[in-house]
């Protein structure tokens, strides 16, 4: 390994390396097991096979249609946090931060009579607004984002709860699917569709968009090339001329974005917001992303990985009911898969290290 | 871009540094010259780093005069150095050892193709551009898609190297390059150093090591506690009383009695 360069005692003439002008590529089984996802792959289809053998339900279409949904609400997340995990943070605050979004929405429009549409815009400023305070916070500080956005998550847990209670004197928004520009919002953000008798439902296909538009940043942008950077080695990345406090900010700003899309498609489908909703869901997207390859150290990882944790989630979610087992075990089951993601991930890389 | 060889690229005239009270340099001279590899010895706190410091842009200097092109110069910043092609290889922040090697090579200074908002990476053009400006400095890679990382020490050293001959240093920076390595791949480090040398680039390579700089230097620099203890072209001495300036002189005269049963 250590005399894959090799010294020449002269200048050689380009693109000498054995392979002709393209230059040798390693196998494709190496390709395959260095990228971030396979391990989660492999993991997704042992899992389905295990429901679609010991339950019933499972192997309908519907149950696929269901499955997807469930993934797709974490899934949209679970992208934006696998990015902001690449380029090296957490971000603690954004399950809650889903909520806060659909309460802005839905108070704001319902309380000043404005049509829902400028409710929807305020929110996707005061998501954007939220994301920036993290990241700014975060790199002019320098301290640990944990903390930084375990702050943020009390704090809007408190925020959602206080001023919903405080307004409607209950900890739920009222139901505005009777005002202006609701159904409108409701086409973009919640609509479904009917293909042969089951329903599938937009988000999906918004889930797949962003899932397609982060891979493709990550991997053929220059701003992916920085959050690899960014999360691998801050200060090497600062010595090339990155910029590194942009692209964090930038990273948190994404994940405001996501909730706020996320809390859009929440409050359209289901026309009122439970204040208390979205704690313990950042943890849900963390995992997904771990799952799907990212190392809680940053620098690695993938937004297809991300994709795939979030359907490992829906199926084992609904696999669970599906199989007619106690779903008081779907925790424990979780808990043993990210174990299990983790140690994959880890035996593959060294697998990948060791050709 | 070219400039002759023996051009004076960099000056500097009794060049001190004051920290607040404590003088961490004073009264350096020396010249970078393109063609040239200026070593810098010194123990450790002996002001290396203080001086290389002057003339990347992450410090000023309190005294002295430096001139880059003939032009007095003081660099507010490592981008203006960067911009006046000075260029310097840190050994320990050199690359990012988790992303491949072509990623390593254009971090930064991405090439990229279309237009407006969806401009993306050149990938193909810049693994093309990575392993042929690696071939021309000698470096073979089995995979341009390999993670850095995976790569020695000194051969991340190299692909550092070729990375700031490409983006058009005229004056390259080493600091410390060999240090923390071993015989076999310090002696590649020395080798693409030499041939940044043949470049016609202006080299200053800092270190510790007599035996190394004097493998491939033109002109010594003794610092030590901040002053010149010795500047002399390569004619004028050996390996043995480098090695003897180095090791302190005197200081080890006295040791080697000191120790003798």
């Amino acid at each position: 390994m250590s005399d894959v360069v090799e010294a020449r005692p002269g200048p050689g003439p380009a693109g000498t390396g054995p392979g002709g002008d393209d230059g040798p590529r390693r196998s494709m089984l190496r390709q395959l097991f260095l990228r971030p996802e396979t391990g989660s792959l492999v993991g997704a289809v042992v899992i389905f096979v295990l429901f679609f053998v010991v339950a019933g339900p499972f192997r309908r279409v519907e149950s696929f249609a269901t499955i997807t949904y469930e993934a797709s609400v974490l899934g949209i997340m679970a992208v934006a946090v696998a990015l902001l995990m690449i380029g090296g943070e957490f971000d603690l605050s954004a399950g809650v931060a889903v909520t806060t979004s659909a309460i802005t929405a839905a108070e704001l429009s319902y309380q000043l009579t404005l049509n829902v549409w400028v409710g929807v815009i305020a929110a996707l400023a005061v998501s954007l607004a939220i994301g920036w305070f993290n990241g700014y916070l975060v790199v002019r500080t320098g301290l640990p984002s944990f903390l930084v956005t375990l702050g943020t998550f009390l704090m809007l847990q408190g925020v959602n709860l206080a001023v919903t209670r405080q307004i409607t004197g209950t900890v739920s928004t009222q139901r505005i699917s009777d005002m202006d520009g609701f159904g409108s919002l409701e086409a973009i953000f919640a609509s479904e569709w009917d293909i042969g008798g089951v329903r599938f439902r937009t988000v999906i296909l918004w889930w797949l968009l962003f899932v397609a538009v982060a891979t493709w940043v990550l991997l053929r942008t220059r701003v992916g090339n920085w959050i690899f950077a960014v999360g691998g080695n801050e200060a090497s990345a600062r010595a090339v001329g990155v910029p590194v406090a942009k692209v964090k900010i930038g990273l948190y700003m994404a994940v405001g974005f996501a909730a706020w899309f996320v809390g859009m498609h929440l409050l359209f489908s289901l026309q009122t917001v439970q204040a208390g909703e979205g704690v313990g869901n950042e943890f849900q997207y963390i995992i997904a992303a771990v799952i799907g390859g990212c190392l809680l150290t940053g620098g690695y990882g993938s937004a297809i990985g991300a994709a795939i944790g979030a359907f490992i989630f829906g199926m084992t979610r609904q696999g669970i009911v599906y199989a007619g087992w106690n779903p008081d075990w779907y925790m424990t089951f979780l808990g043993a898969m990210l174990i299990l993601a983790t140690l994959t991930n880890l035996y593959v890389k060294k697998l990948a290290a060791r050709r | 871009m070219v400039t002759s060889v023996g051009t004076t690229l960099i000056e500097m005239e009794n060049v001190g540094k004051d920290y607040g009270a404590i003088r961490a340099l004073s009264d350096v001279s020396l010249t970078v010259r393109a063609g040239e590899i200026t070593c810098v010895l010194g123990d450790n706190g002996a002001g290396k780093s203080t001086l290389i410091k002057i003339m990347s842009g992450l410090h000023q200097h309190t005294s002295g005069v430096m001139r880059v092109d003939g032009e007095e110069t003081e660099f507010g910043s490592p981008r203006e150095a960067l911009d006046r092609g000075i260029a310097t290889v840190y050994q320990d922040l050199a690359v990012v050892s988790l992303m491949e090697v072509w990623r390593n090579f254009f971090l930064g200074s991405e090439v990229r193709r279309g237009m407006g908002p969806v401009k993306m990476l050149d990938a193909d053009g810049m693994r093309r551009t990575a392993r042929e400006e690696l071939a021309k400095m000698g470096i073979e890679l089995a995979d341009i898609d390999q993670p850095i990382g995976e790569l020695s020490g000194g051969q991340r050293q190299c692909v550092a190297i070729a990375r700031a001959v490409y983006f058009g240093a005229r004056v390259l920076i080493l600091d410390e390059p060999t240090a923390a390595l071993g015989v076999k791949q310090s002696g590649v480090v020395l080798k693409y150093t030499a041939r940044a040398r043949d470049a016609g680039l202006g080299v200053v390579f800092i270190t510790h090591n007599p035996h190394h700089a004097f493998l491939v230097g033109d002109h010594f620099i003794v610092l030590k506690r901040g002053r010149m203890n010795l500047d002399c072209r390569r004619s004028e001495i050996n390996l043995d009383q480098l090695t003897q300036e180095m090791a302190g002189g005197d200081e080890l005269d006295t040791l080697a009695h000191e120790l003798r049963r």
